[in-house]
């Protein structure tokens, strides 16, 4: 319970700042990159079996064929988006002080980001024989 | 952060054993908590004995017994001891349900019957809650009929079929056993309005009568006031009325997709 020894109406306290009409569009993200998941998880473990074992000229070579390396880069952007949504609604469950759930909403943001940069990138500079 | 364990004016701490019944051949062990707001002591749990041939089956039949006969002071809600009024609703034996429909020879087979308010709820007195914030978000949910059309000269129609779609949903009694139950309820329930008032809020998108279902989805739109339900379906299992709380949740979900897509 919040708003201790405040005047305002219990009515008041429940209205707050009103509706932010958003979350619908996370909730459904949420489900769509669920999905994506699913389907891409296993050409996206047989890619990897094929990979294990390979040094970088192979791996290389595997990754130059246009659909393996498009099916990894949706991979990549259908986990980190999920798991951007899925971190930061366990942030809002959990963190009720306004500035650190703020920062560590930002930070959430940051590091999806930067992971899925980093791996688009790498599967970019592979396949492409860089 | 949340706070996983009690503040320390809420742990509980010894409590009284009262004698049993003198002359009684058959009792019943309760465990009953205790806290008194005038005495500054921390919340006990006081233990008593029930005469089982004195009293009704019930575990609210129970309580009056221990009320009349032992300890005038045991304070609870209760009055229609038949699962219509959710007075007297109740955490007994881990489980957020009515005294007045839980026999308490159905709890743990022969074993004490633990009795306390409802979990993660300011306590009134004893097994009182204090639920202000929880019907404040029932009246959030504006429970009444909205129309623009005028109002017809007899009443306002609905085929049998429209009926239909508000069953297991108008049978709601506000007992509040499905919000207190719910994790999400427990960490956020300043801002997510939990199962009972969105099942609520669901009866009232569902009503073919209603003219105002826009209005109310988007009053709804939120992540916490709806987005907090991680369908945990506790508030299913904790239903007395045998509701689905949860599905009228996610009938709420699939309904702010639908106008988006």
């Amino acid at each position: 319970m919040s708003a201790p020894r405040s005047m305002r109406t219990p009515l008041g306290r429940v209205r707050n700042l009103g509706s932010s009409h958003s979350g619908t569009t996370d909730f459904w993200r949420q489900r769509l990159t669920a999905v994506a998941m699913t389907l891409l998880i296993i050409p996206v473990i047989v890619i990897i079996l094929m990979l294990i074992g390979r040094n970088q000229a192979g791996a290389a070579q595997i990754l130059g064929s246009l659909p393996i390396a498009i099916i990894l880069v949706l991979f990549i952007v259908a986990s980190t988006w999920h798991m951007r949504i899925g971190m930061q609604i366990v942030i809002e469950d959990y963190v009720h002080n306004e500035k650190i759930k703020l920062a560590s909403v930002m930070a959430n943001n940051f590091f999806c980001i930067a992971v899925a940069l980093a791996s688009i990138y790498a599967i970019l500079k592979l396949s492409s024989g860089v | 952060m949340v706070e996983l364990a009690l503040p320390k004016n809420s742990k509980i701490t010894g409590g009284k054993a009262w004698p049993k019944p003198a002359g009684a051949t058959e009792t019943r062990e309760f465990r009953v908590y205790r806290w008194n707001p005038d005495d500054g002591k921390n919340p006990s749990v006081d233990t008593y004995h029930v005469d089982i041939n004195e009293c009704g089956p019930m575990v609210l039949d129970g309580l009056i017994w221990i009320k009349n006969n032992i300890d005038p002071t045991l304070t609870f809600r209760r009055s229609c001891r038949e699962g219509v009024c959710g007075s007297c609703a109740m955490n007994i034996d881990g489980q957020n349900t009515l005294a007045c429909t839980k026999s308490m020879h159905d709890v743990a087979a022969g074993g004490a019957v633990k009795v306390n308010p409802l979990p993660h709820q300011p306590v009134v007195k004893d097994l009182v809650p204090d639920l202000t914030n929880f019907y404040a978000q029932y009246a959030s949910i504006e429970p009444w009929l909205k129309t623009t059309t005028p109002t017809p000269q007899k009443e306002w129609k609905q085929s049998h079929e429209d009926r239909e779609k508000l069953d297991g949903l108008y049978e709601c009694i506000l007992c509040a056993c499905c919000s207190t139950s719910c994790p999400s309820y427990w960490w956020n329930s300043d801002r997510f309005l939990g199962p009972a008032a969105l099942l609520q809020a669901n009866r009232w998108v569902t009503d073919s009568r209603d003219e105002a279902t826009g209005e109310r989805l988007d009053n709804l739109e939120d992540p916490f006031r709806l987005y907090r339900c991680h369908t945990i379906m506790n508030c299913a299992k904790a239903c007395p009325k045998g509701l689905n709380p949860s599905e009228a949740i996610a009938e709420l979900k699939l309904k702010m997709v639908e106008r988006q897509i």
